[in-house]
């Protein structure tokens, strides 16, 4: 293999760009395992201590119930944004709707609205319909916010389904809905992984709409038992308990994205590869 | 079994692409529709299989009227051209597809693709996914996958056009071998004469969405109703003199040429005519003399093929055994086989 430039330039300053990045996740996990003399800069002992909140409450109060919430939340999230674009993609992609075209562009300019914008509306439908400061209304707002997003992303994986595959289906005797879970479902099934993890990932670091939405509720996620711990005036501040925590409420993401970095690049690339 | 076409109209936007179209196809018999791209052909086909549905008119298989049936109420096979087999599934579960969905039991699914796949020689690959095959055998598939419910009618639309020459060949004969195995009526939809002809017991050619001829392959060729079917059969294809009708003769003066009409006396003199010569009825043995020069040459192997200019420009086509081998340039003096040439009206009719 020749090569028509030589790498190390470009390498060293790409490290040189990222060291500070890479440094401040270092201490993060550094100080979360040890203590620091004041004034010091390197870590003098190792320790456990900050990391016991997670087995004893009267620190910070529980973690694992916020956590609990923010998988529920998470979660719910994910299966209808799922559901409701595996479903809508297909419609708008193959159907012939009513007012397709309208829909459609609708979506568009959904999606690139700034949902912030959005909220006294919200607030208001909400309160309308009973469900403030509520999660189950908290998971239905976040979820039909991010329902353009995922819908057309849906969209574009179903136009690349050839026509013929379909016809085929439906000439060998099966239905509609049939072809479209037996035939047509599979081949997008990298598209509804990587939507799937978006939505999670997404559900998992909300912090705004919980805040917003649900105010003086009973439930908890993680950002807003985050923002407890990392409140000066607490009782109980700590600086390295607050990184534990933090280090705590971005391990699944960052898991996520390990496991399946691939998967979520094919939402850019857009293809389905058979 | 047979199908019925009975006054089949379609428009598409408003563009009208079959109108008032008739055709029956015999129950066993293999039905190429043969026409230039845009003739309507694909759409006959897919309005059989219930893809499209007819504007007006009638369809029937056997005694049952169709046309309103959704696709898959039709019991219709379809190839097509990209074989659209299911990526997911492999070969097995490509053809026990059309079983599964109608919940046969397990053990008869297995028994009826295992046949099937050993009809379609592909017992061995039915472990593999389709990208993991090549394109006869994909096509094998789907010729599996449409087959195995025993349908009523076989649609194929261009099953040939994405396979390489010599897979084209051999699918070719393959895919006439298991029609004329299972006995099962089929439509072949083709833009390629040679495919209708050697795979086909009778072809309609289709032009602007009427079919202009229907007829076996034999009779069509020497017997063509239109200068557009005489066109379309033969490769090389037939060539065309441009005349008047003088005297009982056809005749282009510019070249002093005269071909006796024989059975067609009496068009009055003057008539403009077109006289359709085939390759193989124009060469050095003949009755009707006429001068020119190699215009082209092209060496096939076994034969040759030349153009011959004339005097006045028009081109005559010829296939010459290989041997005596003509150079570009070279003056001959060759012969029309008179009583094989057809004579057609201005307007394109066989006199």
């Amino acid at each position: 293999m020749t090569r028509n430039f030589a790498a190390w330039p470009i390498i060293l300053l790409l490290t040189v760009l990222s060291l500070p990045l890479f440094v401040m996740y270092l201490f993060l996990l550094v100080d979360t395992f040890s203590n620091t003399a004041p004034g010091s800069l390197l870590p003098n002992e190792f320790t456990l201590e900050h990391w016991r909140f997670l087995i004893d409450p009267t620190i910070t109060g529980d973690v694992w119930k916020p956590t609990l919430t923010t998988f529920l939340f998470a979660s719910s999230m994910m299966v209808i944004v799922v559901s409701v674009s595996a479903t809508a993609g297909y419609a708008l992609s193959r159907l012939a709707l009513p007012f397709r075209r309208f829909v459609l562009s609708g979506i568009m300019v959904m999606h690139a609205f700034p949902s912030v914008t959005l909220i006294i509306g919200v607030f208001l439908v909400l309160q309308f319909a009973g469900l403030y400061n509520s999660l189950t209304g908290v998971i239905l707002v976040k979820a039909s916010l991010m329902l353009p997003f995922g819908i057309w992303i849906m969209k574009g994986f179903y136009d690349a389904v050839p026509w013929e595959i379909e016809m085929a289906g439906v000439q060998d005797g099966a239905s509609r809905f049939t072809v479209w879970r037996r035939i047509i479902l599979p081949q997008v099934k990298p598209g509804l992984l990587s939507l799937a993890l978006f939505a999670f990932i997404d559900g998992w670091s909300e912090y705004m709409l919980p805040r917003i939405l649900a105010p003086s509720s009973d439930f908890e996620v993680l950002s807003m038992y985050l923002n407890t711990v990392s409140d000066p005036n607490s009782s109980t501040y700590n600086f390295n308990i607050f990184k534990s925590v933090g280090l705590f409420y971005t391990l699944p993401v960052l898991a996520l994205f390990v496991l399946f970095q691939n998967r979520l690049m094919n939402i850019f690339g857009g293809g389905t590869k058979g | 079994m047979q199908i019925s076409i009975n006054n089949f109209t379609k428009t598409f936007d408003g563009t009208p692409v079959i109108d008032d179209m008739n055709l029956t196809i015999r129950d066993g018999e293999m039905l190429a529709l043969l026409g230039p791209s845009g003739c309507g052909k694909s759409t006959t086909l897919f309005t059989i299989s219930g893809i499209h549905r007819m504007d007006r008119g009638q369809l029937m298989f056997g005694d049952r009227d169709v046309s309103g049936l959704p696709s898959q109420k039709r019991n219709v096979g379809v190839v097509f051209q990209n074989y659209a087999l299911y990526p997911h599934m492999n070969v097995f579960e490509n053809i026990a597809f059309p079983l599964t969905v109608r919940k046969d039991n397990k053990a008869d699914i297995d028994r009826e693709v295992r046949a099937i796949a050993a009809l379609t020689h592909i017992s061995e690959l039915l472990e593999r996914r389709p990208g993991q095959l090549s394109g006869g055998q994909q096509q094998r598939v789907a010729l599996a996958r449409a087959l195995v419910r025993k349908p009523d009618v076989l649609l194929l639309d261009e099953p040939l056009a994405n396979l390489d020459a010599k897979l084209r060949l051999e699918m070719r004969s393959e895919i006439r071998r298991i029609q004329l195995e299972t006995g099962i009526t089929a439509v072949l939809v083709t833009h390629d004469q040679v495919e209708a002809m050697s795979m086909c017991d009778r072809i309609a050619i289709m032009k602007k969405g009427e079919i202009v001829q229907i007829d076996t392959p034999a009779d069509m060729y020497s017997n063509p109703r239109t200068s557009f079917v005489a066109g379309f059969l033969g490769n090389p294809p037939i060539s065309f003199l441009s005349g008047i009708a003088m005297e009982n003769s056809f005749s282009v003066a510019p070249i002093k040429l005269r071909v006796p009409l024989g059975v067609h006396e009496g068009i009055a003199d003057g008539t403009q005519l077109k006289l359709g010569v085939r390759p193989e009825h124009f060469g050095p043995e003949g009755d009707i003399a006429v001068e020119g020069k190699i215009a082209f040459a092209e060496t096939q192997g076994r034969e040759n093929l030349y153009d011959v200019a004339l005097a006045d420009g028009s081109v005559l086509r010829s296939i010459q055994p290989a041997g005596r081998n003509w150079a570009l340039g070279e003056p001959v003096r060759w012969f029309i086989d008179s009583k094989s040439a057809f004579v057609f009206s201005n307007d394109g009719q066989r006199l």
